[in-house]
């Protein structure tokens, strides 16, 4: 099917009237949700379109698997920064807006995507963004459409900036102190820990990774590792800094952060109690993502937005999406 | 601003609005001094705008929000201000506004080694900040050529770049958070400290908004570790397109250096008798290449580079010996606008961006279309990323000089989009590029950006009939008031 075609088609089936809801890989399928109501279920359009690895740069449909995407830029020694689970797709992982364990040294998936190809309320292909890596031409819809689930439209076919797969990679892991290792390294991919093992992803040119080995062997981290461990259930957002309580026996008395009493800002509940727990959780140091049951999930996440945070998330779903019809039952708010 | 009142009745509310703002935020804040409005017409750009109403000079985030109150009651717009070096014209009032001016709202108010953020407010000036981060190792990687005089709000309002976003990123990619005053004077925080805060990307959306969408109050900028190590290369070459294939073929590598700039020969020889850093006066171009990293891989990596740079041909290439040298080639780079003014009293500086396989067709082109207007040009750009700044020289004391300035810089934009690029890079669209908006967009694609812009400001009130072109979206007017020139 001609690149257009596929994008007028999906347009088409979108129409203009009537709920929608896109399926991807239904890897994250409950997320900001579950979708409610009745809707016509539909598929973005699927393929590679073209893969410019001089430019850095991937053109790829939403419907298209991760997975597929991934064996495709690693034949040209590339990589995105999207994170998913088997049968992932392309623009679901963009949709949920949830990055990988990578995310310290590649960044968060909303700085991966370039441009977008969209199907809005109205039925209409609309593109957001541009094709180049450096780009403040108009307002940036693409970093709005990230996380937003397929609330504000529906995305087609996108533009993702790509990295080259390094030299050298190596996961190696030990019992240390995983604040101390991320202050000693300049820049590692990934730091996990589960409050008893730290895991770091080390990368970069053959001389630099071997150097980087030895600091960390040097610090207590001296075990090769497959990979990271396996993932626990469950997923938390806080301020990079509050990991450390993770290591305390006893629920810590947590000092506000300036900022966490800023206006609108949604305060954390308690949650030291899941150091009681070992084991029970992993959580991304430097960066503040922690997964895991962390015993408290009776308490609610976070606290409900300020008002005029959510009058502002109300005028955006009314300007874009007036009727409702796209992906009913969803709701970035919910979406943590 | 729908409505078009008397000329009595308008220079009465004026009165009422100056003294309402005087009463709120206190008579020394608030400049009606003729000169002192006069000034605020302008920014760095070309653009001159509407003489505004005031000059409100606020030191707090309350403040802010009680001149936008203001603003309401008397259904006038503003236009928020920080250093005024934008050069798309951004910060030109274009009705009858308020002028919001950041810079007293200048502290520092928080480094967190911690979560590896600093809390400042808008008016904090780059380099003022990267001097403050320096001790604890750390930076705000983006670093605009106007660093020393731009502020970290102007940073947000453009998201704006610098030699070193090619690896790094752009500003959006270091902000985490930012309190926002926003068009009717509710107060939101967009964004968190934490990495996946509820709802949509509000914070992401507001950055590059160009100050359509509110006023960033306080801003939660990302820390990253000064790196380590670095090495710089300067590579010298007798062949432009050898020059543009040997930044493709580092980029193909799989090398993303730190920074990847370009000089064209004619400015390496100007740049040369202005500051004296040994660049060649004969040379093609000279390209600077910055590595950073740990030390231990960085002599291999720089022997990769330097092995592709000499497979293109290259007269010479040198590795900075020292700081000190290192300092010098950078200084060279960043006086390009100084060399330039004893070349011609005026300039146009450029910004597009165009796919770096395009690179060497655009520059001949841009070239042709220059001297087609018998006009001059040099080049100094962001190799590594695409992105280009033809600087145009001449002297507007010439008569008609502005209009041949200006018809090669819409020539130099359509090239630039037919070759598959954008409007701009890292400048902004503000009231330059605005009705280019359409060359880039269709009408579809603009709508769905005036939703964002309404969402945030329903009555238009915030740096109107900036970005998006005339009749896109309903809080715009029909045209741009009389008394506005370029």
């Amino acid at each position: 099917m001609s690149a257009a075609a596929a994008l007028e088609g999906f347009a088409a089936e979108v129409g203009t009237d009537g709920a929608v809801r896109v399926v991807g890989g239904r890897t994250q399928w409950d997320v900001g949700g579950p979708p409610s109501g009745e809707a016509r279920e539909l598929e973005a359009p699927t393929g590679v379109v073209d893969i410019a690895p001089d430019e850095m740069t991937v053109r790829v449909r939403a419907g298209t698997p991760l997975a597929t995407l991934e064996a495709e830029l690693r034949e040209v020694g590339q990589r995105v920064a999207l994170h998913g689970d088997l049968g992932a797709t392309v623009g679901g992982v963009l949709a949920v807006g949830r990055s990988g364990v990578r995310r310290l040294g590649d960044g968060p998936v909303r700085d991966a995507l370039l441009e977008a190809r969209v199907v809005t309320a109205e039925g209409r292909l609309v593109t957001a963004g541009g094709p180049t890596v450096k780009n403040v031409s108009g307002f940036d819809l693409p970093r709005l459409l990230v996380g937003s689930l397929g609330t504000l439209a529906l995305i087609a076919e996108v533009i993702l900036r790509t990295r080259p797969i390094p030299v050298a990679t190596v996961w190696r892991s030990g019992e240390i102190d995983p604040f101390v290792l991320l202050d000693s390294m300049y820049r590692p991919t990934s730091v996990l820990w589960d409050g008893r093992t730290t895991w770091a992803c080390l990368e970069g040119e053959d001389d630099d990774v071997a150097e980087q080995i030895l600091v960390a062997a040097s610090l207590g981290l001296h075990r090769d590792s497959a990979g990271p461990p396996p993932l626990p259930a469950g997923r938390r957002s806080v301020a990079p800094s509050r990991l450390r309580e993770l290591a305390r026996p006893s629920p810590p008395v947590l000092a506000v952060k300036p900022g966490a009493s800023r206006p609108g800002t949604t305060a954390r509940t308690e949650w030291g109690a899941a150091a009681r727990h070992l084991g029970d959780f992993v959580a991304e140091v430097g960066v503040g993502i922690v997964h895991g049951n962390l015993g408290d999930e009776t308490a609610p996440a976070h606290d409900p937005p300020a008002e005029p945070l959510r009058r502002l998330h109300d005028r955006l779903k009314a300007s874009f999406d007036p009727s409702g019809r796209l992906n009913p039952g969803r709701s970035p708010l919910r979406a943590r | 601003m729908a409505r078009e009142p008397t000329h009595t009745a308008r220079a009465s509310d004026d009165r009422r609005l100056v003294a309402e703002l005087r009463g709120a935020i206190g008579a020394d804040a608030v400049s009606v001094d003729p000169t002192a409005r006069r000034l605020h017409r302008r920014d760095a750009s070309t653009f001159q705008g509407v003489t505004p109403v005031a000059v409100c000079f606020p030191r707090a985030a309350e403040q802010v929000a009680a001149i936008i109150r203001t603003c309401c009651r008397h259904d006038r717009p503003f236009v928020t201000r920080g250093s005024g070096t934008g050069l798309a014209g951004g910060a030109v009032p274009l009705a009858d506004a308020v002028v919001i001016v950041t810079t007293r709202m200048n502290r520092i108010l928080e480094i967190d080694v911690g979560d590896r953020i600093a809390w400042v407010e808008p008016g904090v000036l780059n380099l003022d900040l990267a001097r403050a981060l320096e001790p604890f190792g750390l930076q705000f990687a983006p670093d605009p050529s106007s660093q020393a005089a731009c502020s970290i709000g102007g940073n947000v309002a453009n998201n704006s770049g610098g030699p070193h976003c090619l690896a790094a990123g752009v500003t959006s990619a270091h902000i985490m958070a930012v309190e926002v005053v926003l068009p009717d004077g509710d107060t939101v925080l967009l964004g968190g400290i934490d990495p996946e805060p509820d709802g949509l990307d509000l914070r992401g959306a507001f950055v590059g908004s160009e100050g359509t969408m509110g006023v960033a109050t306080r801003i939660a900028v990302r820390l990253t570790p000064l790196p380590p190590a670095v090495r710089t290369l300067l590579a010298v070459f007798d062949d432009l397109d050898a020059a543009a294939a040997a930044v493709t073929s580092i980029i193909a590598a799989g090398v993303v250096p730190a920074a990847l700039e370009m000089i064209d020969g004619p400015l390496a020889a100007a740049v040369e008798d202005y500051v004296g850093a040994g660049l060649p006066r004969d040379a093609a171009a000279v390209l600077l290449v910055e590595l950073d990293g740990d030390d231990a891989g960085l002599d291999a990596l720089a022997g990769r580079v330097r092995s592709l740079i000499d497979a293109h041909a290259a007269r010479e290439v040198r590795i900075a010996v020292d700081d000190d040298e290192r300092a010098l080639w950078w200084k060279a780079r960043k006086s390009a606008f100084g060399a330039i003014a004893r070349i011609a009293p005026d300039y146009y500086l450029h910004d597009t961006v165009v796919p770096r396989r395009a690179l060497v067709g655009v520059l001949r082109r841009v070239r042709e279309i220059v001297e087609a207007h018998d006009l001059r040009v040099y080049n100094v750009f962001h190799a590594g990323d695409g992105n280009l700044h033809p600087l145009v020289v001449f002297d507007a004391r010439e008569p008609g000089v502005m209009e041949r300035v200006r018809s090669a810089g819409a020539d130099i934009v359509a090239a630039s989009l037919d070759a598959g690029g954008v409007l701009s890079g890292e400048h902004g669209i503000g009231i330059e590029k605005r009705d280019h908006m359409s060359s880039q967009f269709s009408d579809d694609d603009l709508r769905a950006q005036a939703w964002l812009r309404e969402a945030f400001d329903p009555e238009g009130r915030s740096n109107p009939h900036k970005i998006l072109p005339v009749g896109v979206g309903c809080a715009e007017i029909a045209s741009v008031p009389d008394g506005v020139w370029v």
